[in-house]
């Protein structure tokens, strides 16, 4: 009895460590992957990095260039992030099962968020760059769309979660949907939903990188060019760039909302 | 109330404090008040400094704006193939998912070893830390930057793609799983090591057992994840895949059409792999 259940037990995980090899298999297959290339292409690249992507005295004259592109970029991270917060709340109000108005438009604004927020950033950066070309505007607009579809959701959940009880509450008492909303939901959620939109703030710095290649604006084109051009000493510059301001953001956000909650 | 209006401020009561019209002050400054006020001062004037420090390049807002919807019309309900049929865009697709595939199994395998170091009850607590500290590091340097530089030595394509695709995997892993570690209760650990069982037998047979459920739940919200990041790979890395056709279709092409066929086909995958992970995460929770 007892060995049969441990038989069971190991064919049970010895097919699901099948499944998962022949997956592997099949997905390194399909894109001609290659284990081996892979591990020979990482000391490879620890020893190119160690001799070629480090800044030199000759990048750090590019330095002020950068700078600017740098604090355009985390500008329009910023916001991005603030002024779709706004929009979410709106949706997210609606959506959320404790303070929707009625089921339609609930589903409504479920549903456009949804859709906002599976379409990814590169193809809004993509389809935008038709209208707006190469101008800050691009990034802010693909930034703005996917921070809206994500802080929707995010915002919903931590509606949902914080309010439940409380707004029976009021309700029983026959207060309307406004002083619901800015009495009790806001006041109560919002340190979470401010929290929720320093997260984006740091999503949305890593994202620009992606949206400035290929749309042409902001940091991630300065290290295109410099990439494109091999100047590797200027492009691992930008590189210790965005690395320092990312981890700066995360320190102050970790320091907010450790008052904050 | 009319009185204190009419007696004025001379000493009645025999000095005790008269009484003061006005509301009850409902809401205390405290510390956390003012960081949430100020935190959205902040953020409200540095939205507005970008706005009038932004790169506009002469482009007119409202016209982009309607010229943008024009676009998302042309996307959304004239989509059309124009330089490849259903079957290869779908093989492209399954390029793409192979990339997220191979970038999560290698990032979960990693992940599982630095997430039992990273774990305080499995480790110490300085090798915990400075697994940690490591791992936020990895993850500051944004993906697409990861899979550039390792294109330099490996060349652009898969490999590169994966490699470098692998950074945040793993970095996102080790934090989840390391925090499930965590959940086990301390006392089942105690008890093992009082009966003499090994790190390794503790981990076989209590840790991985007792969180296997949220590390597979955790495991497939990233797959979800390096969906979406191996489209965008592929559009500015060279990863191939249908990311890589629909940079093709916006940069070179110029053909909305496709772009429309495209973003229908990741909107589908992407919104049926959303469906299964929300399943799993409810099962798991039940």
């Amino acid at each position: 009895m007892r060995s049969n259940f441990l038989m069971k037990k190991r064919l049970y995980s010895g097919g699901i460590l099948l499944v998962l090899v022949l997956l592997a298999f099949g997905a390194a297959s399909m894109t001609e992957f290659s284990l081996a290339k892979c591990f020979s292409s990482i000391p490879k690249a620890i020893v190119w990095s160690l001799g070629n992507f480090y800044p030199v005295a000759d990048s750090f004259a590019k330095l002020p260039d950068i700078l600017a592109k740098l604090q355009e970029t985390l500008l329009i991270s910023i916001a991005s992030a603030s002024v779709a917060a706004i929009f979410a709340l709106v949706f997210a109000l609606i959506g959320s099962r404790v303070t929707k108005i009625n089921n339609f438009l609930a589903t409504l604004s479920r549903l456009i968020a949804n859709i906002f927020r599976n379409i990814d950033v590169s193809i809004w950066a993509l389809v935008l760059l038709f209208s707006f070309g190469q101008s800050s505007l691009t990034g802010y607009f693909a930034l703005f769309v996917a921070s809206f579809g994500f802080l929707t959701r995010a915002f919903m959940e931590t509606i949902d979660e914080v309010g439940a009880d409380t707004v029976e509450a009021l309700r029983a008492t026959g207060a309307n949907f406004f002083s619901i909303v800015f009495q009790a939901v806001i006041p109560m959620s919002v340190s979470q939903l401010i929290s929720w939109v320093l997260f984006m703030i740091e999503t949305n710095i890593r994202a620009a990188t992606l949206v400035g290649i290929l749309t042409g604006s902001g940091i991630g084109f300065v290290f295109d060019l410099y990439y494109k051009k091999m100047d590797y000493h200027s492009a691992s510059l930008v590189v210790l760039s965005i690395v320092l301001s990312i981890l700066l953001i995360e320190q102050i956000s970790n320091y907010v909302r450790r008052v904050m909650l | 109330m009319a009185m204190t209006k009419t007696a004025g401020p001379v000493l009645t009561n025999g000095g005790v404090p008269p009484f003061q019209e006005g509301r009850i002050k409902i809401r205390v400054l405290s510390k956390a008040n003012i960081a949430i006020r100020l935190t959205m001062l902040i953020l409200a004037v540095l939205t507005i400094v970008g706005f009038a420090t932004f790169n506009y390049q002469g482009v007119h807002l409202l016209k982009g704006l309607m010229s943008t919807l024009a676009n998302f019309k042309t996307i959304f309900f004239q989509p059309q193939f124009a330089h490849f049929t259903l079957l290869e865009a779908i093989y492209q697709l399954f390029i793409t998912l192979s990339l997220g595939v191979l970038t999560t199994l290698i990032g979960a395998i990693i992940a599982l070893f630095l997430g039992m170091l990273a774990a305080e009850n499995l480790s110490n607590k300085t090798v915990s830390n400075s697994i940690k500290g490591f791992v936020a590091v990895i993850r500051a340097v944004p993906t697409v930057l990861w899979v550039l530089i390792f294109a330099v030595s490996a060349g652009l394509g898969s490999v590169a793609a994966v490699i470098g695709m692998s950074f945040h995997s793993i970095s996102y892993l080790t934090k989840a799983y390391s925090e499930s570690f965590e959940e086990l209760n301390q006392g089942t650990i105690e008890a093992l090591e009082g009966c003499g069982a090994s790190w390794w037998q503790i981990v076989c047979q209590a840790v991985l057992p007792s969180s296997l459920t949220s590390l597979i739940s955790w495991t497939f919200i990233r797959f979800e994840i390096n969906f979406g990041v191996s489209v965008a790979m592929g559009a500015a890395a060279g990863a191939g895949g249908i990311g890589y056709d629909m940079f093709m279709d916006s940069a070179f092409y110029y053909n909305l059409h496709e772009m429309g066929v495209i973003t229908y086909l990741i909107l589908i995958v992407a919104m049926l792999l959303e469906f299964m992970s929300i399943k799993i995460k409810n099962k798991v929770r039940a």
